[in-house]
């Protein structure tokens, strides 16, 4: 296990080293310097130089990679030149927000899809099999924002109930809770007919395979086969497409972020791409992608954990 | 004679398929009694493995029984309750499958599925766990604590195979069934595993069904057999009888054709020239006619009788006295 630990962490490692080099790259490679195409074209030739400096680009290209390098290794992302500010401090104050809207909404969505999906196996072939299908599939097609709107116009405009736009007051987890029901609401539904469908059919594999007929022929409750025998494998599965999925819903949270007017990394990182603020860019991205490969390796140690077959193949 | 404890009667079993249904089990009737070992017989797809599952209650969701009966005690399992059947599996009735490979959950220890296999047995929970330990012990696994921990995938084959035997007896059933208890197993481990049956078989009281493809393991272990082809039961005898005066030709061709393989070496049954009939389209007359050395015309058109050859001995053939 602890082998496999160290494979799984050194190569999330690699793989943030590669995406921090591409980044680094990609900023060369974008015709003009980063400094005129913030400052635009009327800047003075003096205002340019001094950004330039200011963003450590008279160093040599050498000098700066290394820098670079060493500053995000401590957690220094660069300083932002606009705001005056730490550009990890930024991410810091924005992030929260984003990573509690993505695990609720994720949250929810995992509960009610396991539980949808055991349902469907247990009904299997019924009506009430064929109904959690078609709404699945239902709950799958609806976009994002669509949902995001009409929850909005009904709970927050004609009902009242919960707040419109927004994170909640600093300090007060009512408010912030209140905030975060809607949006996540709106990001997760998608996510509960996508892990329905996907449990039911891990599910409906793992239940006929042979361990299933022996633990039928010792009499245990089928409540129990379905929530201890199956589950435990068919989850596996899933789990690995959970940590995929989080990225993807971190990403989609953009509009959920944008529609509730809620401060995130959402909208942190179109602000800063509209301004073509660099250190902003490409702090958030590499600090994204670090907390995306965060995820995937627990997940996968995760799954090490739950499968003593996976953990055996990769012992010694 | 003693009592039976489970009697079947004319069971008719089809898989429904994508084509035309697959008659596995075309009127079985047998009887299994306490204190003897019973061994099923036959070529591979015969239906021994069906009628094993059946007998409890578990044939597949795509499996239609037409006809018959299977009763425990008198009571006939087949149109009981799925809770009755339920409340009889593991306790009264329990089965060892034919693959120890699959048979139990890769990602639960071999304990915590042997504790949770007590489930019916009424067994305080705090008991449960030295009672799968001690049964371990019993069935000849040096290390039983440490086999507790383990997973299946870290047990050899034949460790596997005595963890499923020791599964099966934790309730003391009154019924054993074993499928194929040793075919995935080398010639040693299966040595060893005939000799556990049969020191548990000395004090257990009650049936014990051996499914099998091995005349040895039949010569070995039972105490009666019944031999099936193409689903059908073709001969029934007690094992000396079957073994030294069989009356149906397949039998005596299984037999006759390689006496070596009444040693347990022989993983397969002695072959016989041609093949079992498509169980989708079963002949009129009887099954074994194009395989038979002593078929006769009638043995074509009309399906054979049920010969009483003796009060324990029956051959369904219609030359079963020549
Ligand atoms: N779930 C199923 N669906 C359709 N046909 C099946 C199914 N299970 C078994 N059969 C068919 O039913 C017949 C009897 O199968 P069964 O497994 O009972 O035979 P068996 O005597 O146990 O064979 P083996 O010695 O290979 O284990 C075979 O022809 C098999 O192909
Ligand atoms: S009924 Fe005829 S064909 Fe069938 S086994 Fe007997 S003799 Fe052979
Ligand atoms: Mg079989």
């Amino acid at each position: 296990m602890l082998n496999y630990a160290i494979k799984r962490i050194g190569l999330a490692i690699v793989i943030l080293f590669t995406v921090m080099l591409s980044m680094y790259a990609m900023v060369f490679l974008v015709p003009g310097d980063p400094a005129s195409l913030a400052l635009g074209p009327r800047a003075t030739p003096a205002l340019k130089e001094l950004l330039r400096e200011r963003m450590g680009l008279d160093q040599p290209v050498l000098i700066q990679v290394w820098s670079f390098f060493r500053n995000a290794a401590t957690g220094d992302l660069g300083y932002d030149v606009w705001s005056k500010r730490p550009v990890f401090d930024q991410i810091m104050e924005f992030f929260p927000n984003t990573l509690a809207l993505g695990a609720v909404a994720l949250g929810w969505a995992l509960v009610l899809g396991i539980l949808l999906g055991c349902a469907a196996v247990v009904w299997r072939g019924t009506f009430m099999d064929r109904l959690l299908g078609v709404l699945s599939v239902g709950l799958i097609s609806i976009p994002a924002f669509v949902i995001a709107i009409y929850a909005l116009l009904i709970f927050a405009v004609w009902l009242h109930w919960l707040p419109a736009i927004g994170a909640g007051q600093p300090g007060d987890i009512v408010s912030q809770i209140k905030a975060v029901i809607l949006p996540a609401f709106a990001l997760g539904i998608g996510w509960v007919g996508y892990l329905a469908r996907l449990v039911r059919a891990s599910m409906l594999e793992v239940m006929n395979e042979n361990h299933i007929r022996t633990a039928r022929a010792f009499g245990l409750p089928e409540r129990r086969i379905v929530f201890r025998y199956a589950l435990r494998i068919a989850i596996i599965p899933t789990i690995a497409i959970l940590a995929v999925g989080l990225g993807s819903i971190l990403s989609s949270a953009v509009f959920v972020e944008t529609v509730f007017g809620r401060p995130g990394i959402g909208t942190l990182i179109t602000g800063a791409v509209q301004k073509r603020n660099y250190p902003v860019v490409m702090g958030t991205v590499l600090f994204m992608t670090a907390f995306y490969l965060v995820v995937v390796t627990a997940a996968d140690l995760l799954i090490a954990r739950l499968d003593p077959r996976i953990r055996d193949v990769f012992r010694g | 004679m003693t009592t039976p404890l489970l009697t079947v009667e004319n069971l008719t079993l089809n898989y429904r398929t994508g084509g035309d249904p697959v008659q596995a089990l075309r009127g079985v009737s047998l009887t299994a009694r306490a204190g003897e070992v019973l061994g099923i017989v036959g070529e591979s797809g015969c239906g021994k493995s069906t009628l094993a599952a059946t007998l409890m209650g578990l044939a597949g969701t795509n499996a239609e029984i037409t006809d018959g009966a299977v009763s425990f005690r008198g009571e006939n399992i087949l149109t009981a309750r799925e809770e009755t059947r339920r409340k009889l599996r593991g306790k009264h009735i329990a089965m060892v499958f034919q693959d120890p490979m699959t048979a139990f959950n890769p990602v639960l220890t071999i304990g915590a599925q042997l504790v949770d296999f007590q489930h019916n047995s009424g067994t305080p929970k705090r008991q449960r766990h030295s009672a799968a330990r001690d049964m371990l012990d019993r069935v000849g696994i040096p290390d039983p604590d440490i086999c507790m921990g383990r997973f299946p995938h870290e047990l050899s084959g034949g460790m596997r195979q005595r963890a499923a035997i020791a599964a099966a007896l934790l309730m003391q059933p009154e019924i054993l069934i074993a499928d194929e208890p040793t075919t995935a197993l080398d010639v040693t481990m299966e040595a060893q595993i005939i000799h556990l049956l049969r020191n548990l078989q000395s004090d257990y009281d009650g049936a014990i069904i051996i499914v099998t493809h091995q005349l040895g393991v039949i010569a070995q272990l039972c105490d009666r057999v019944v031999v099936m082809y193409a689903g059908q039961v073709v001969e029934e005898a007690d094992v000396d009888t079957l073994f030294h005066a069989p009356r149906h030709p397949y039998t005596k061709a299984l037999i006759a054709c390689d006496p070596a393989s009444l040693s347990i070496k022989e993983k397969r049954l002695p072959t016989i020239g041609g093949r079992p009939p498509d169980l989708a389209h079963p002949p009129a007359g009887c099954a074994f006619a194009d395989r038979c050395a002593q078929v006769e015309p009638i043995c074509r058109t009309a399906a054979p009788p049920r010969v009483e050859i003796g009060p324990d001995h029956i051959a369904k053939c219609h030359e079963a006295w020549s």
